[in-house]
């Protein structure tokens, strides 16, 4: 047998010391956040039979009201698809220039890509809170906030979606002597608009969910509901509004999947 | 007097930490010649296509390409000087999405920019016409309107040659333009080389791993081996002994 000449490559790679090292210190650290976020027994214990009250006070879900919160989760979809079109459409100029190799330099990229991360970084709600106060209260507010949010998401992953089509076709036109914007409209979006399509639905599903909770302040759509149940201790009223979103979102979500599935095909 | 085309002087090129693909390549290829460039798998054949056309840069060396450096040229001379070479690449590198009309096309773009040379159907009606000579020269005019990543690996390859064509290069490179078309097509492929060779004075430098067809297609064969070049001579002076040696 010539297999003990053959030396095989090992299974697993022992941690070195900076490798255990460093699972301590992870240990440490979720053990140090787990009391900051005040980790407690004790009212963990206590709180089933509070969850208990609350929802035998919420059950069954109030029916009185069902129309205009069918209206409100309507305004929410039109505050949702209206943003997220406008930031999906803003977004391919903006990752044109993100991404890396495509149509302008490296120092460019790195700028644009720094302000996308600002952009992602400011939570929804915050958006939404800056945007009640440039344009007012309303679900014009609301709308403003999806679409920069949705631009923060999409630019950034249709930079990635370019980045990662393969170079062949860009480098054949580069040899004929193309344009960078020539060259980026005619090999490298094609190839990549797949995937553009499949991260728009992520997009699409991620503004549906933000635009169910900008009510709370008071940037639109059915949030509001949720707030004014709760602080009404009109809890047959919130669960419905919950029940609501949860079945809107799982709907968008399914929608989504069948739709990327039908565009992508199968296993690509 | 003959006409330079392609001087390369000194060439050495490695990638990261890797062995160097060249170690200092000296040759040159006259106006209207049919070069054969040979050389085992990995021998840096596509990389020194690449470095040809400055697609990538060479570590140290020129290359003078119909006249011009590439290195010493600013973006839109690059272009320039570009539309008039012609690249088939190894791995085909069609747009897959784009019909194969659409990728023909493409083929302008060195010499037009805009919307219009995009797709097929926004293109001008002389260029849809002459990217249809050029699939009928390599007789795929009828999948012209098929989506080109449904295209076999042999029609593949001959979208790939009629997008170089299109636009009439001076100066035509060919990374193993008959590696996946059959025995047929690929007599009929160099066949078509030839012709522009002989008729229209255009410069091919192509490579091949079929013997036969460096031999008796190329005025000149170019074997690399070891990072150097070990055969710089007229076909009909490089007997089969020293190809073999080549590969062994
Ligand atoms: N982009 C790259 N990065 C790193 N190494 C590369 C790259 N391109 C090529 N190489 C290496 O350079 C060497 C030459 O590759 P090249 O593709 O030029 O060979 P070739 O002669 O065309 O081979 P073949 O006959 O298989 O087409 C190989 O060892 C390859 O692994
Ligand atoms: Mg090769």
């Amino acid at each position: 047998m010539d297999s003990s000449a053959r030396t095989l490559p090992h299974r697993f790679n022992r941690p070195g010391g900076i490798g255990f090292v460093s699972y301590v210190i992870v240990a440490f650290a979720i053990l140090w956040s787990l009391e900051g976020a005040g980790w407690s027994v004790d009212r963990l214990l206590s709180s089933p039979p509070k969850l208990a009250d609350f929802f035998s006070r919420a059950w069954p879900p109030s029916t009185h009201n069902l129309e205009r919160l069918a209206w409100k989760m309507v305004e929410t979809l039109q505050i949702a698809v209206a943003g997220a079109a406008i930031g999906i459409v803003l977004s391919l100029p903006i990752a044109l220039l993100a991404a890396r190799g495509v149509l302008v330099g490296r120092g460019v990229n790195l700028v644009v890509r720094i302000i996308l991360g600002f952009i992602r970084a400011v939570p929804d709600l915050a958006w939404a809170l800056v945007f009640v106060v440039a344009v007012g209260l309303g679900p014009f507010a609301g709308m403003l906030a999806i679409a920069i949010d949705t631009i923060g998401f999409c630019g950034r992953f249709f930079a990635d979606d370019m980045e990662n089509t393969d170079p062949g076709p860009a480098e054949a036109l580069t040899a004929t002597g193309a344009r960078r914007i020539d060259i980026a409209a005619s090999a490298v979006i094609p190839a990549a608009l797949p995937a553009f399509v499949s991260t728009s639905l992520f997009g699409l599903e991620k503004a549906v969910r933000a635009s169910t909770i900008l009510g709370l302040v008071g940037a639109g759509g059915i949030g509001i509901e949720l707030k004014v149940g709760f602080d009404l201790f009109d809890y047959p009223t919130a669960m419905t509004v919950i029940l609501m979103i949860a079945v809107v979102v799982i709907g968008v979500e399914q929608i989504g999947a069948v739709l990327r599935q039908k565009i992508i095909g199968p296993g690509r | 007097m003959q006409v330079i085309d392609l001087q390369a002087n000194g060439l050495c090129k490695r990638f990261g930490k890797a062995a160097p693909v060249f170690l200092g390549l000296d040759f040159s290829i006259r106006q209207g010649d049919c070069v054969a460039l040979v050389g085992a798998n990995g021998t840096g054949k596509s990389t020194l296509l690449r470095c040809c056309l400055g697609l990538i840069a060479p570590d140290a060396g020129r290359i003078s390409l119909l006249g011009m450096t590439m290195a010493d040229l600013g973006p839109a001379a690059r272009r320039d000087l570009r539309a008039r070479t012609g690249l088939v690449g190894q791995k085909h590198n069609l747009v897959p999405r784009l019909s194969v009309l659409s990728n023909v096309i493409h083929g302008f773009l060195g010499r037009h920019s805009g919307p219009r040379y995009w797709v097929h159907s926004l293109a001008p009606a002389w260029a849809r016409a002459a990217a249809m000579t050029a699939l009928e020269k390599v007789g795929l005019a009828d999948l012209a309107l098929r989506r080109a990543d449904q295209l076999s690996g042999g029609q593949s390859q001959r979208v790939a040659i009629a997008r170089a064509l299109v636009c009439n290069p001076r100066f035509l490179v060919a990374d193993e333009p008959c590696a996946s078309l059959d025995p047929q097509a690929g007599e009929e492929v160099m066949a078509l080389f030839m012709t522009l060779v002989k008729r229209e004075g255009v410069t091919v430098l192509f490579t091949s791993h079929n013997v036969q067809h460096a031999l008796s297609y190329g005025d000149r064969i170019l074997g690399l081996q070891g990072g150097r070049i070990a055969i710089d001579a007229p076909s009909a002076d490089v007997t089969p002994l020293e190809m073999a040696k080549l590969y062994g």
